[in-house]
């Protein structure tokens, strides 16, 4: 068992109001320059769509994750000998129309135009050309389904269904998709780069790109298959998200998920076995990746994690943290989260709570009766979640629905001041405590609840020297 | 150091075993860990290091008023993220931590950005006609008379506003000219001729303050928003008397039930929202009554796909429902003692013999049964149900105005208990046929119900009464188990389809009737198991209506009936606009001078604009249509003849006032004698019963009546509000428009008619602005403003109880000053310009009958002294008239310091006053006060916005605890009750701008608003009227269903019900040249924004980035394939009123036969032009036009009495049709 800790993310679906407000802090402070223009290293699809780059899920056309061939696992796009002979040229990337042409206004002409005929009015234009630009694309084109009648068709998570059925105004249904850089326990992108610029950290696991040592080749931009790294033609580098090193550093949350409005991110410590991770990596099929991965990860309360975490030198703060961790209870006590399409086989460390939704068909029910049953009736097919979070594996998805709506009718009996109703509970696996803990965690958590991360370890023997020099760099 | 060029190369730098730790690959050495390396991750802690951040928050009309981290780095202003250090909610209760959505995340945007404007600026041809008169050593004042009195150069430079051509100017020459174009408005026209915009106080106090202030001591009217915005709800005041009031978004947590029915929770109510997702997990229910399958749909059990603008007809099945089932089927007590005790339905009304059957009447009067008591005729009746007596219970609005302390919600009469009957049914002389106006698509018809009816006998005669509820029983076709029979109208069960059942709603709105008969059930259920839990949601998509009221008094009944108004976590949610000002007594001092100078001008909008923009001459609409044919008195041919009728009564403001300039009209009345302010006001008013002297409203398009300037702050007004955009662009500015409509055949009686139709009203529009909005394009001056994070402010919201402070990141750049500066600036010029031009005069202010004011019970009957059926007496039969000096040479002086009256006169609101006498002595002692002589001298200093600000946080009860308690005093006389318990708690509490800076801080408990804010609880509304027993300031001092006002029975809305949208299409707004099968005729839909708030963040790139760039139209795409619209493509929509230019967004998620134009986008991005008009495609408004409704304008009757943003006529624009078609090559008319 070699134990590590990873930062880990939860967002909950069931909560999430589609506002984007993660999006802009995380634009404003990282990719708002030039050369990043086009990057949202955090961005929010709206489902069912297409995404941000284009079809993005679609692994047909990116090639992007790993693929469990005859020798084992392999980089869907094809070993280190395949990418040498094709260096300079890489056929897997995405062109810059399917992220979309990154645009802007010329903004001044509106105060400094001389007398016109007909009112001044500014267009588009590009920020790679100047050029006007007739828009057909954006980071976020298909918010609240726009144009899902032209797309949704290539949305892969209707795989089992009939998409016009679900494209007629009567049964339509929404939800959103908050997506960030996974922080993979098997990058693809980190096993992409020639260069060996890519990293995963020792301490928390955040993937990064060494802005010294990239070389500008891309392999990670189309090795990702959430597509989460970017290229920056200003620098010639490669970019992603950082989990906003700097902050978790000072036992901050991400910009992202502090800007979440909706309270539906929760942050923390998973403790996981790496020596397992060929083994999940390569589970036998797509649907046995998921629990396999959840084999991977340590419960911080088994005293032999806490031994064998100790004896490796993992942090006291980490370890606490680790106990304290609102992801891990999410995703391993409650089952409540699931991973995002894991049949990529990165094993993605950004989980996701599936949502709710109204009953398509109402059956003539009241107040008193089972509202569990409802999940089959709800009007975002259960098959489509499985396709999205758990390569169609409906059991777990159900799972989790029919426990969310099993915490809120055991709430109404509490709220209607009746008998608590643990029968409810009972039917989807939950005691009282736990049914608690989760009503608890859901909807009251606490800034401090909700983002529970150590600082730092201050390990560092140099440390006491940095004290009065941090910040000056090399200059004094 | 030894090592540190070496270090610098990669190679030479420790590895991780140097740094403890273990470099390694896993997963079959694919990927990497790495700890050693790594100094070039400073990278980016080096970005996230920052300098400082500052507390502040943004004021854009959002509701959100959310706490702000502003960060400044090497001296620039870099990013903001949201504040999270927010006083806990209270146990068992989501905090407020984050509060921010994804456009106040973007604000930083404009601080740098090439879109703001940095200097003062006018059009060129405007200065360059202006400079040249100067030049010529002309007098400012003359130079302006010159270029205004010359009708070419005047229409010069009207006919180029919008159209670009603006040149830097310096501050001085700006004000300059200003100062020269009111001094010269005021001497020629009157104060009355100008005029200022800006919405929404509670978004930025002292900027609106700012304006308001200046313009409100030169006697320059304030234009009203909320109801003009159609933010207000109508409804509210005439069912509770109250503006608004609603539950804080924390309380919705207690609730355990939840309608949300047409407003987007997540959308506009973002930071507010978790607490919707979260109560879900607490056990509430959610049904979601929606057109489309919009965003707070998605977090619902139960979706109701109400076709939009039918939602009255649902709600009118559902309390069907509930008043059969919960009522008359089953009495449920707490519902029972509830409606006996809180509303209406135990008054009595009398019934008006008809034909063969009676009309419900007006209510039961002391005055009727010849009692001798104050105000008899404002006192309404119950029937005791021990011995049937005829009661009197305390708390109608009779009690308000007698001073006996009665004025409370205790059911007795002079000590004696009441029990009141609910219904008559019981104990009935007998049944009776009742007629109801029944509106249905193709016109008003009758329905027949019966009730059951007492004979008393009064000193003028024999009277047949019943109850509200009796009334309400039999108009929803419920028949009581104790009548004789059925009456021939009403339905057999549920299933039958005439009104109003469940059955009956599915044809006109869609939702299957089952659903209807559950969520009501449902709601009510929910209601008696958690006395009164149960909440509905309403916002704009119920509210935007021509008929707002009736939909949301429909709504709102549902609530009323289940008992959940006045209860934490149940009633009404209205969420439309931040119309909250929380120190609003304090905060109305200074922003309208009435520490100098009362009372101010303040112009409802609705009218304003219709006249204005001359809207009113193309409207179709016939009054006739819209009433009842049960109506009694004849109707007015125009719309516009009622709101002139409503301005002689007194009913609703209107300036100009008449057509003559008010100092003139004072100084010829002195001039003939007049030695007292009396004999001035009797001057004006014979000279008006003479008919010598006119009231403006009634010749709108005479130049002499004219507004003349406006001023714009805090607005967009052309890029967002301005219903009937073209229109505006016409009229008021007289520049290039897109108007294709032409003057309607109707006439009205009391309004001349003038030909040709002026264009171009206004001689000048200043805007003072962050940025180049559409308003500013139109301006002729546009002045540079701060931002938000350049500034000291207050804001407030209804959504929360704390108090957010804006502070100053950095200070203005460029040329840039807050509105309170800019104010300052031209206030100085114009004091200066005064001392010779105008000097001290004397003007006469024509105000009308305010509710809170005994004014409201001026007028129990309708009687025009116009028509001699009275005497015009100020204040009772016509607008009340005050003479007030004009000290304009002394305006700045007055404008920044604090004048005497706070202390001598008082600080109130809603009826009640207290003298701030100990508050503007503490104020000179924080402010300090003004050293040079004159007439300010020693008054406390309001130099700096922050003075202003503190100046608000001292004189409100809401933020100085002494105050608040103090402040009850009044209340409790009137009442009767002790009151003053409710802010005993936190007396000792006073909050200085630096608390608040601090951290956010909760409001006091105070007599301005109806909730209770403590540690143990949440604010909802009404909390006070239920648990302490204060009267809602209506008639009967109760919850209203039935509203008797003569004009309320000649239009059919006595009782709640359904009235279909207007037909636009039949009044010809899509009647134009058209082109058959290439064209869409839609309902035309503008719902608020995911991309900006209101018009503010539209235009940046952020925003515009996060969806498709420019002005869009969303259509269903089943529509979309008959015309072979591809999403994306553009459109081009139009109807009379004009034209916009957008790209289609096709999707499913709309509704069938429906356009969705998220609203104010501006013009300026995106706009290509139209081939229909030749112009440019306009804004979301281009195809709009409001029409008024005559029961809005109502006044001088208890809660039907004109407040300012609190009752008049309402914007509404949503029954609007358009015709959409494909554009195809657009041109982008670069000349």
């Amino acid at each position: 068992m070699k134990i590590k800790a990873q930062y880990a993310m939860v967002l909950n679906l069931d909560k999430c109001i589609g506002c984007h407000t993660c999006s802009l802090p995380c634009n404003n402070v990282w990719t708002n320059r030039k050369g990043a223009e086009y990057m949202w290293f955090n961005n929010v699809e709206c489902k069912p769509g297409i995404g941000y780059p284009r079809k993005w899920e679609n692994q047909q056309i990116h090639r992007g994750g790993w693929t469990l061939g005859e020798k084992g696992l392999q980089l869907a796009a094809g070993g280190r000998v395949h990418k040498t002979l094709n260096i300079f040229h890489n056929p897997d990337l995405p062109t810059i129309d399917q992220y979309y042409e990154p645009w802007d206004y010329d903004y001044a002409k509106l105060i400094e135009s001389p007398a016109r005929q007909h009112q001044p009015a500014i267009r588009p234009r590009s920020q790679l050309t100047g050029e006007p630009l007739d828009l057909q694309w954006g980071p976020n084109w298909e918010d609240d389904l726009a144009g899902l009648a032209t797309t949704g068709g290539g949305d892969v998570n209707f795989k089992n269904l009939e998409v016009a059925t679900y494209l007629q105004f009567r049964n339509v249904f929404m939800f959103w998709l908050p997506r960030l850089c996974e922080h993979c326990l098997n990058p693809a992108c980190v096993a992409s780069c020639p260069s060996g610029a890519l990293y995963k950290r020792e301490e928390d696991g955040i993937v990064l790109v060494d802005q010294e040592r990239c070389r500008g080749w891309r392999y990670c931009v189309s090795g990702c298959p959430y597509k989460k790294v970017y290229f920056n033609w200003h620098t010639g580098r490669a970019e992603k998200c950082l989990f906003c090193y700097p902050r978790t550093e000072a036992g901050q949350t991400t910009l992202c998920a502090h800007s979440c409005v909706g309270r539906i991110r929760y942050v923390g410590v998973l403790l996981y076995d790496a020596e397992r991770i060929a083994q999940a990596a390569a589970a036998p099929t797509d649907q046995a990746v998921y629990p396999a991965q959840m084999e991977m990860l340590l419960d911080p309360e088994d005293p032999e994690v806490r031994r064998a975490a100790k004896a490796q030198g993992l942090a006291d703060n980490v370890l606490a943290a680790a106990r304290r961790s609102p992801v891990h209870a999410l995703i391993c006590r409650w089952r409540l989260a699931l991973p995002l399409h894991p049949e990529f086989r990165t094993l993605p460390m950004v989980w996701y709570v599936p949502p709710l939704s109204p009953v398509s068909v109402q059956a003539d029910t009241t107040d008193a009766q089972d509202q569990v049953d409802q999940v089959d009736r709800m009007r975002i097919p259960i098959t489509y979640l499985a396709n999205l979070l758990t390569a169609g594996d409906e059991v777990p998805v159900r799972l989790a629905l029919s426990r969310l709506m099993a915490v809120r009718q055991y709430m109404r009996s509490l709220r209607l001041g009746q008998t608590a109703d643990t029968q409810v509970l009972d039917k989807v696996g939950l005691d009282l405590p736990t049914a608690d803990r989760i009503y608890h965690l859901l909807a009251l958590a606490r800034l401090d609840d909700r983002f529970v991360l150590p600082t730092a370890p201050a390990g560092d023997a140099g440390i006491y020297k940095r004290q009065g020099t941090c910040g000056f760099g090399d200059a004094m | 150091m030894t090592n540190g060029w070496l270090q610098r190369l990669r190679f030479f730098r420790p590895r991780g075993s140097q740094h403890g730790c273990q470099e390694e690959k896993s997963a079959d050495g694919w990927s990497e860990t790495r700890c050693g390396q790594r100094e070039w991750e400073d990278l980016y802690r080096r970005r996230w290091q920052y300098d400082k951040k500052v507390r502040s928050t943004h004021g854009v009309n959002c509701t959100g008023s959310c706490s702000w981290d502003v960060y400044v780095k090497d001296g620039i202003l870099v990013w903001e993220t949201q504040a999270t250090d927010y006083p806990a909610c209270g146990e068992g209760f989501p905090n407020h931590e984050p509060r921010g959505c994804p456009r106040g995340a973007t604000y930083s945007w404009y601080t740098y950005s090439p879109v703001r404007l940095k200097h003062p600026l006018v059009r060129a041809g405007l200065m360059e006609m202006w400079q040249t008169a100067l030049d010529r050593g002309e007098d400012p004042v003359t130079a302006w008379a010159g270029i205004v009195g010359d009708d070419a150069k005047r229409r010069r430079f009207q006919k180029a506003r919008g159209k670009g051509s603006f040149v830097r100017v310096s501050w001085d020459q700006a004000a300059a000219l200003i100062a020269a174009a009111l001094v010269h408005t005021i001497k020629t026209h009157g104060p009355d001729r100008i005029f200022g915009f800006t919405p929404i106080p509670a978004m930025s106090m002292v900027c609106y303050a700012a304006g308001a202030r200046f313009l409100s001591l030169i006697g320059g009217a304030m234009l009203s928003f909320y109801d003009w915005y159609c933010d207000l709800p109508p409804a509210s005041p005439q069912i509770w008397g109250e503006q608004t009031d609603v539950p804080e978004s924390a309380d919705w947590y207690e609730s355990a039930y939840f309608i949300v029915w047409g407003t987007n929770l997540p959308m506009t109510r973002t930071p507010d929202a978790h607490f919707y997702t979260e109560a879900r997990y607490r056990g509430a229910r959610v049904a979601a009554v929606a057109p489309d399958y919009a965003e707070y749909v998605k977090f619902a059990d139960t979706w109701l796909p109400a076709k939009a603008g039918t939602d009255a007809a649902l709600a009118m099945a559902m309390t069907h429902v509930i008043v059969k089932e919960f009522y008359i089927e089953r009495q449920v007590p707490y519902f029972m003692e509830y409606a006996r005790q809180y509303t209406d339905l135990p008054f009595l009304v009398v019934l008006t013999p008809s034909a063969d059957s009676h009309v419900p009447g007006r209510f039961l009067r002391a005055a009727d049964l010849g009692l001798e008591t104050p105000n008899a005729a404002w006192k309404t009746v119950v029937c005791d149900a021990r011995d049937r007596s005829l009661q009197v219970p305390n708390g109608s609005i009779g009690f308000r105005w007698s001073e006996e302390g009665r004025w409370n919600l205790k059911l007795e009469e002079n000590g004696r208990r009441i029990d009141p009957l609910l219904s008559l049914a019981e104990t009935a002389d007998g049944w009776a046929d009742a007629s109801f106006t029944l509106f249905a698509v193709d016109g008003a018809g009758i329905r027949q119900g019966r009730v059951p009816i007492l004979s008393i006998n009064t000193p003028t005669g024999a009277l047949q009464v019943t109850t509200v509820f009796d009334l309400m029983a039999a108009h929803l076709g419920v028949r009581h188990p104790g009548a004789p029979e059925a009456a021939a109208d009403d339905p057999a069960d549920y299933n039958d389809p005439r009104p109003y059942t469940p059955a009956w709603q599915e044809a006109i709105t869609g939702v299957p009737r089952a659903d209807a008969i559950r969520v009501a059930r449902e709601f009510a259920a929910n209601a008696e198991q958690t006395r009164g839990k149960s909440i509905i949601f309403l916002g704009a998509g119920t509210n935007h209506w021509f008929h707002s009221d009736m939909i949301y008094r429909a709504i709102i009944n549902l609530t009323t009936l289940c008992g959940c108004q006045g209860v934490n976590g149940g009633g009404w949610a209205h969420y439309v606009g931040q119309e909250k000002v929380r120190p609003q007594a304090a905060w109305s001092q200074v922003a309208f001078g009435l520490d100098w100078r009362r009372p101010p001008r303040q112009q409802n909008g609705t009218s304003f604009y219709y006249f204005a923009s001359d809207q009113w001459r193309y409207d179709t609409l016939k009054p006739e249509a819209l009433r009842s044919p049960l109506a009694e008195s004849p109707p007015a041919t125009h719309l516009a003849d009622y709101n002139v009728i409503a301005a002689r009564l007194g009913w609703l403001p209107s300036y100009p006032q008449f057509n003559h300039n008010p100092l003139e009209l004072v100084r010829e009345a002195v001039a003939q004698g007049a030695a007292s302010d009396e004999q001035i006001i009797a001057h004006a008013v014979a000279e008006l019963k003479k008919g010598e002297l006119r009231f403006a409203a009634e010749d709108p398009d005479h130049p002499a009546n004219f507004p003349r300037l406006l001023f714009l702050w805090r607005a967009n007004l052309l890029g967002a509000s301005a219903k009937g955009h073209e229109y505006f662009l016409k009229h008021l500015l007289g520049t290039d428009h897109a108007v294709f409509n032409t003057d309607g055949a109707l006439r009205p009686q009391e309004i001349e008619w003038r030909e040709p139709a002026p264009e171009g009203k206004l001689d000048l529009l200043v805007t003072l602005e962050l940025r180049m909005s559409t308003s500013a394009m139109y301006a002729d001056i546009a002045l540079p403003a701060a931002g938000w994070y350049e500034m000291h402010d207050l804001n407030t919201t209804d959504m929360h109880p704390f108090i957010h402070p804006f502070n100053p990141a950095i200070d203005p750049p460029w040329e840039t000053r807050t509105n309170w500066e800019q104010f300052k600036t031209i206030a100085e010029k114009f004091s200066a310009l005064a001392v010779e031009h105008l000097g001290s005069m004397k003007d006469l202010v024509a105000t009308p009958l305010l509710h809170d004011s005994p004014g409201e019970i001026a007028q129990s009957e309708v009687l025009d002294w116009r028509k001699g059926q009275c005497d015009p007496v100020p204040g009772r039969t016509m607008p009340a008239m005050t003479v007030v000096t004009r000290d304009f040479p002394n305006t700045y002086k007055m404008m920044t310091a604090l004048g005497p009256l706070a202390a001598d006169v008082g600080v109130g609101s809603k009826g009640i006053m207290w003298p701030a006498k100990e508050e503007t002595e503490a104020l000179q002692k924080l402010l300090g006060t003004v050293a040079e002589p004159g007439i300010s001298q020693g008054r406390p200093s309001l130099e700096t916005g922050k003075q202003v600000a503190e100046t608000i946080l001292m004189l409100a009860p809401e933020t100085n605890g002494e105050t608040a308690y103090k402040s009850w005093a009044a209340l409790e006389k009137r009442t009767g009750l002790a009151l003053r318990h409710l802010s005993e708690a936190r007396r000792g509490e006073r909050f200085r701008f630096d608390d608040l800076t601090a951290q956010p801080r909760k409001i006091i408990t105070s007599p301005v608003w109806s909730g209770i804010e403590s540690e143990e609880r949440r604010y909802s509304p009404f909390v006070i009227n239920i648990e302490e027993k204060v009267p809602f300031r209506t008639l009967t001092g109760r919850a209203q269903f039935y509203q008797d006002h003569p004009w309320m029975r000649d239009f059919g809305e006595q009782l709640p019900l359904y009235r279909p949208p207007l037909d636009l299409q039949a009044l010809a707004s899509t009647r134009m040249a058209r082109e058959p099968g290439k064209e869409l005729v839609l309902n035309y839909l503008t719902p608020h924004s995911k991309w900006s708030i209101h018009s503010t963040y539209s235009d940046t790139l952020p925003m515009l980035t996060l969806f498709r760039g420019g002005e869009a139209i969303w259509i269903n795409d089943a529509d979309a394939r008959t015309i072979d619209i591809q999403d994306n493509d553009w459109l081009e929509c139009f109807n009379l009123n004009g034209v916009v230019m957008a790209k289609a967004v096709v999707s499913p998620r709309i509704p069938p036969g429906k356009a969705f134009m998220y609203h104010a986008q501006e013009r300026l991005i995106s706009t290509p032009g139209s081939k229909r008009s030749g112009k440019r495609g306009g804004t979301h408004n281009s195809v709009t036009r409001v029409m008024v409704k005559p029961t809005h304008m109502i006044g001088g009757y208890a809660q039907f009495s004109y407040g300012f943003n609190y009752y008049g006529p309402i914007g509404a624009q949503r029954d609007e049709m358009i015709v959409v078609r494909k554009a195809g090559e657009v041109q982008w008319y670069e000349d």
